[in-house]
């Protein structure tokens, strides 16, 4: 079982003396590691608030840390300084600026759900990941995420036509994140397809832009959720202390 | 549960299986049709949210839901069958907020009669995986009796992905002892398979993530996670990985390529849907269960088994 939690300890906060006596007692060299005391002084106190806001959040303030999250993990496993377990304790504490340090892998949840299987308190850990990472974009600490883009995207795309335009949806992401779309193993990908599949398939696996799926007589719903969805994102500006419109 | 008739269900594709994951619409159905049960389309359906639309907001994802439950509602149907986790869960997820989730009826209430159609009303219509839909119409004796065991001799890794068992609270119907599903070691797939003679290997990663919400957007991590998948697989002496969700599929198949080409880490194992092992086990053509539009090849093995 690997030590999920050792990375707390950053490597700047631990001092070794090569020659140091205290009181009469010799405290040189490894034996003798120190972790230097911090004092924090900045709290965010409306953070845990303001996260709870989120679409996700709702229940941060549930968690007792018994770190069932960050041990079920998929991306902690790959990535230990992905630590939903600890994120919801500087979030709860109010320690904005330990937050921020973490602030580009924090979109990076799979939504696999293994914390909430695992959470014994209902904290819904993957939708506080979410509620995070959302937090961060509206306060503008960090940029849009590729996975944000996407969610954009295909929200967009759903409202508009009530389906998932596969085509639509994948060339803006890849424009809108500035990826080429002539990735070598898209490529491979895409070549060993034509070599089998007959030209009718082609259009419906949506590579062309011909075939545009749309629920039909749609157009009501897209006026109602559309304003539902606006009223929301207002709601969740105004939780933030933002006001005025404007893309994020 | 297995009281109910499900020879004659609702049936929800979804975008999915309208797209890349085609090959799964055609087998569910070629099966189904082998086996003399029926699927009646839903009428204009709508996506079901997918992942994406829950993370802008949570309300507006269980209305997209709600609204495919309550066309199937309004057809005259208690049972809604959908083959992709990602729809399958979040028609579940729409069912279980509208029976709990103050918020969530309200929201669902006001976009409904705003769209102008029926509110649906909870409790009337339950939603199955085509996993379900197999055993409670069909039965593990007679999907057995209709293979005579021509997936013999053939490791089989099942491979379940996230949606279908997690969140558990959104599957009151699982963990409910003999003869339901697991949430922690699901075994559906399994039986079904082991019924047409398939040899199951002891696979730990069954409900292991493939990133397939990063498919692209976090692509390097996709292509660890599903690289992990693989090569378990393989060690488990797995030659097939058998799926049951189209967005596990495909990623599956498009990080195998991509770890092979930025990694150079070439795996061996094949990649085909249950349903596909399951129509050619039944006798059915490697052709009309779709084989050839699944991204990958799986020719070489098909043949070795005699199948397709
Ligand atoms: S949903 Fe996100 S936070 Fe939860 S276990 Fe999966 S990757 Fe980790
Ligand atoms: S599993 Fe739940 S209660 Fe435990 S630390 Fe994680 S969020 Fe908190």
């Amino acid at each position: 079982m690997p030590i999920h939690e050792k990375s707390l300890i950053r490597p700047e906060n631990l001092v070794t003396n090569d020659n140091l006596v205290i009181d009469g007692v010799d405290v040189s060299g490894h034996w003798s590691t120190f972790i230097k005391s911090r004092t924090v002084t900045d709290y965010n106190e409306a953070m845990q608030e303001e996260i709870a806001a989120m679409p996700g959040g709702e229940n941060i303030h549930r968690c007792w840390q018994c770190g069932s999250c960050t041990n079920a993990c998929t991306v902690n496993a790959v990535n230990p300084e992905f630590n939903p377990r600890y994120w919801i304790y500087l979030i709860r504490t109010g320690m904005e600026e330990e937050l921020l340090r973490d602030k580009d892998i924090i979109w990076q949840c799979v939504s696999c759900n293994k914390c909430t299987y695992a959470c014994p308190r209902d904290v819904f850990p993957e939708g506080v990941m979410k509620a995070t990472a959302h937090w961060l974009e509206l306060k503008g600490h960090t940029g849009k995420s590729p996975s944000s883009h996407f969610d954009d995207d295909f929200t967009e795309s759903i409202i508009d036509t009530g389906m998932i335009e596969e085509a639509r949806v994948l060339l803006t992401f890849f424009k809108r994140t500035k990826q080429p779309l002539a990735q070598p193993w898209l490529i491979a990908l895409i070549t060993s397809l034509l070599k089998k599949m007959p030209v009718g398939y082609l259009f419906r696996l949506g590579f062309l832009t011909v075939f545009r799926p749309k629920v039909r007589n749609w157009s009501k719903n897209r006026v109602a959720l559309q304003e539902y969805v606006d009223e929301r994102k207002a709601a969740q500006r105004a939780a933030l202390g933002m006001t005025g419109k404007g893309d994020h | 549960m297995a009281d109910k008739d499900r020879k004659r269900v609702a049936y929800y594709p979804g975008c999915t299986l309208e797209g890349t994951g085609h090959a799964y619409n055609r087998s569910t159905k070629a099966v189904g049709k082998e086996l003399g049960l029926e699927l009646v389309e839903l009428k204009n359906w709508n996506c079901c949210g997918a992942m994406e639309v829950k993370n802008i907001d949570n309300q507006v994802q269980t209305y997209l839901s709600a609204r495919n439950l309550a066309i199937a509602e309004e057809m005259g149907f208690d049972t809604v069958m959908a083959p992709c986790n990602g729809c399958y869960h979040n028609l579940k997820k729409a069912e279980y907020d509208l029976e709990h989730n103050p918020t969530a009826i309200a929201a669902n209430q006001r976009i409904s009669q705003k769209a102008g159609h029926a509110t649906y009303h909870p409790g009337k219509v339950e939603t199955i995986h085509a996993l379900d839909w197999l055993i409670d119409a069909v039965g593990l004796d007679e999907m057995a009796r209709r293979a005579q065991g021509r997936l013999k001799g053939m490791k089989v890794a099942n491979y379940y992905g996230c949606m279908y068992t997690r969140p558990r609270h959104i599957f009151p119907e699982k963990d409910k002892g003999p003869g339901s599903e697991s949430t922690l070691k699901p075994h559906f797939m399994d039986d079904i398979l082991a019924a047409a003679g398939a040899e199951n290997v002891e696979f730990p990663l069954k409900t292991a993530c493939c990133g397939g919400a990063h498919a692209l957007s976090d692509s390097d991590i996709s292509t660890r996670l599903v690289l992990n998948i693989l090569e378990t697989a393989e060690a488990c002496g797995a030659e097939v990985i058998a799926t049951e969700c189209p967005t596990c599929h495909t990623g599956l198949e498009m990080h195998k390529v991509r770890a092979e080409k930025t990694l150079g880490r070439k795996t061996n194992i094949k990649i085909l849907y249950f349903t596909q092992l399951l129509g050619m086990a039944m006798g059915l053509s490697a052709k009309k269960v779709g084989v050839n539009e699944n991204y990958l090849d799986s020719s070489d093995l098909l043949k070795s088994k005699g199948l397709g």
